[in-house]
């Protein structure tokens, strides 16, 4: 078991260095920090004098250095657009991130459990066979599309819901949430249904082949020789089975659904990273962009590295591989 | 097996007959967008800001000269999403070729030689991996425009678009190939081959790849329409294709502006178009990849 975890680590640390080291290259050589920070008619003297005082005239394994202990110290540099430090940007934007991922994921499992379990039951039902094909309608319509259209209906054309922005927010702390007012829950309602929808179709599909596989197992062919009622057995003894995968694919889904968010945070304007990304993309700002992809290549490694170790934690099979 | 696929390619369901025929459609009608649109939506002469924005032509104040209305600039829509339908096809085509090229020849090369080979490329893809694909593509694509400011020019940003989408989607191509090819390698043909002492590319090219690539073609049918999503998403976000050679993305990128001031059609209809052709292929593509899973076999 220490074997797996040292391994496991010692793979999390090499790949955090490969996104660093990609990191540092955007730092680095794309663009001339120099010409970006100098001003217009600097001369010869005073660029080399900031060349030298960026540390840009030492050896790059030297500045790779300087830069991954400047990183760990959390100073992720100036935005060149903004004129502010980038950790305090990425702070400022991640409460509506994360509220907006978290909500979406709530959405989309409350609303993708019970219709993965309708079409692997009943899979004749009429509801089940509209429910897989409006599924893959989801699958085929790109998150962009959903928006503009529930934009266009709710917002629009019924005058029902904000479609930009979170509303009113309060401050709690470091964190500004907008779930404790109406405003910024009405605005809260478009963009985590858009956001959830995406998921929605993985989730349903997933609990549906899941459980499908699980029901044709011999624990449950035995279950129902004993005579057990068809509900015990498909809701206390499959159910649960069949749900295992399913945590673990949405945990997983989180790092990927941040990333997503950028579309939807784009198309409603929502405050969020990815929206910060985005912009940071369009101006060439490279300290932001370089943040955002080492805090979202953080957040991928933590997820995999989490789930791989309670994995084997959970199933001693898992440990004999590393 | 032999006679059973082609049983089950005798009953394909009426679905898959409509989807393919619609996907068929679509891609026909974007390749022919020459000869069959009304306008050439590149050529600067053939439009006018006089009629910019002009709803369809079913609509009460419709213009009979535009099907589908106008865009912002008075380009007739259904002409731009025509042209846009082919630079997104031949976008999302490109990039599985590539990706496929790329993903089939390292997984080969992976499976065949096992050892360290095998290692640093599957570990390197394992990594490409853990990132989504929207964002390793938005990275791409936006240090190519920072390094090279004409890569966002209508004659560079499809490759690299390509580029952007393929670096992502090489690593299913090679997963599922060298798995394969692990084992035909075990085979007694290729024992026989390497006895005789064929070079191992020879091996791999002549002998060994006849055999891996009935999945490959699976992967690559429903990878196009995860490839033309991306391209359309990248373009959406504004990293794609530049509003002179719009692709579908960059019309309904464009039409998003528009939206609130009730102009709804020309980000609507691109949009429809997208989903369907996208739709057609996914449908296809999932019957595929049922008929080729060995574990839904039987079922009918």
């Amino acid at each position: 078991m220490l074997r797996l975890l040292l391994a496991r680590l010692g793979q999390a640390a090499l790949v955090m260095l490969a996104v660093s080291a990609v990191s540092f290259g955007m730092f680095r050589f794309v663009g001339d920090p120099v010409a970006a920070l100098s001003r217009e008619n600097a001369t010869i003297a005073e660029k080399a004098e900031l060349r030298e005082q960026l540390g840009l005239d030492r050896p790059v394994v030297v500045q790779f250095a300087g830069f991954l202990s400047r990183i760990v110290r959390g100073d992720f540099g100036i935005s060149f657009r903004n004129q502010r430090p980038v950790a305090t940007l990425i702070a400022e934007r991640l409460p509506a991130t994360l509220e907006l991922v978290l909500v979406a994921t709530l959405l989309s499992l409350a609303l993708g459990i019970p219709l993965g379990v309708l079409c692997a039951l009943k899979p004749d039902r009429v509801a089940a066979r509209l429910v897989q094909a409006v599924s893959l309608i989801g699958i085929s319509t790109p998150t962009f599309v959903t928006g503009i259209v529930l934009i266009l209906t709710f917002a629009v054309t019924l005058g029902l819901l904000p479609s930009f922005g979170r509303g009113e927010t309060v401050q709690i702390g470091p964190w500004s949430t907008g779930l404790l007012t109406l405003s910024g829950l009405k605005a809260l309602i478009l963009p985590s249904i858009t956001l959830a929808l995406y998921q929605l179709t993985l989730i349903m599909r997933l609990v549906r082949s899941e459980l499908i596989d699980v029901l044709s197992s011999d624990y449950i062919r035995f279950a129902r020789a004993r005579g057990l009622s068809a509900r015990h057995i498909h809701f206390t003894l499959a159910l649960r089975n069949a749900l295992m995968p399913v945590i673990t694919v949405t945990g997983l889904q989180i790092g990927s659904l941040i990333a997503f968010a950028i579309v939807t945070e784009t198309v409603f304007q929502w405050p969020g990273m990815g929206l910060l990304f985005i912009q940071a993309v369009s101006f060439s700002d490279v300290p932001v962009m370089a943040a955002y992809l080492l805090f979202v290549g953080l957040l991928f490694v933590v997820i995999n590295t989490a789930v791989d170790l309670l994995y084997a934690l959970v199933d001693p099979r898992l440990r004999v591989r590393a | 097996m032999a006679a059973s696929l082609s049983r089950r390619l005798r009953r394909v369901p009426l679905s898959v007959w409509l989807a393919g025929l619609m996907a068929v459609v679509i891609v026909a009608a974007a390749a022919l967008a020459p000869l069959i649109a009304p306008f050439d939506p590149t050529d600067l002469t053939s439009f006018n800001l006089i009629d910019a924005e002009l709803p369809p032509r079913f609509s009460p104040d419709g213009d009979p000269r535009f099907l589908l209305g106008t865009d912002n600039q008075g380009r007739d829509l259904l002409s731009a999403m025509l042209y846009g339908a082919r630079v997104s096809i031949l976008i999302g085509g490109g990039a599985v070729m590539v990706a496929a090229v790329v993903g089939v020849g390292l997984g080969l090369i992976a499976g065949y030689f096992g050892g360290w080979v095998d290692a640093a490329i599957m570990r390197f893809g394992d990594i490409i991996l853990s990132f989504p694909t929207i964002l390793l593509a938005l990275l791409v694509a936006g240090v190519a425009r920072m390094l090279f400011p004409a890569a966002s020019s209508a004659e560079w940003a499809p490759f690299i678009l390509i580029g952007a989408i393929a670096i992502h989607e090489w690593v299913q191509y090679a997963r599922t190939v060298r798995a394969a090819t692990m084992v035909e390698s075990a085979r007694d043909y290729v024992r026989a081959v390497k006895v005789i002492g064929l070079p191992s590319r020879q091996i791999m090219l002549r002998h060994i790849l006849p055999n891996v690539m009935g999945p490959v073609l699976v992967i690559a049918t429903i990878n196009l329409a995860a490839a033309v999503l991306t391209e359309a998403t990248l373009s959406f976000l504004g990293v794609g294709m530049p509003p002179t050679y719009p692709s579908l993305g960059t019309l309904i990128r464009i039409g998003n502006e528009f939206v609130f001031s009730g102009v709804w059609w020309i980000a609507l209809f691109p949009a429809l178009l997208l989903v369907l052709l996208v739709l057609g292929v996914n449908i296809v593509g999932d019957w595929l990849r049922d008929l080729f899973n060995p574990k839904l076999r039987g079922r009918g």
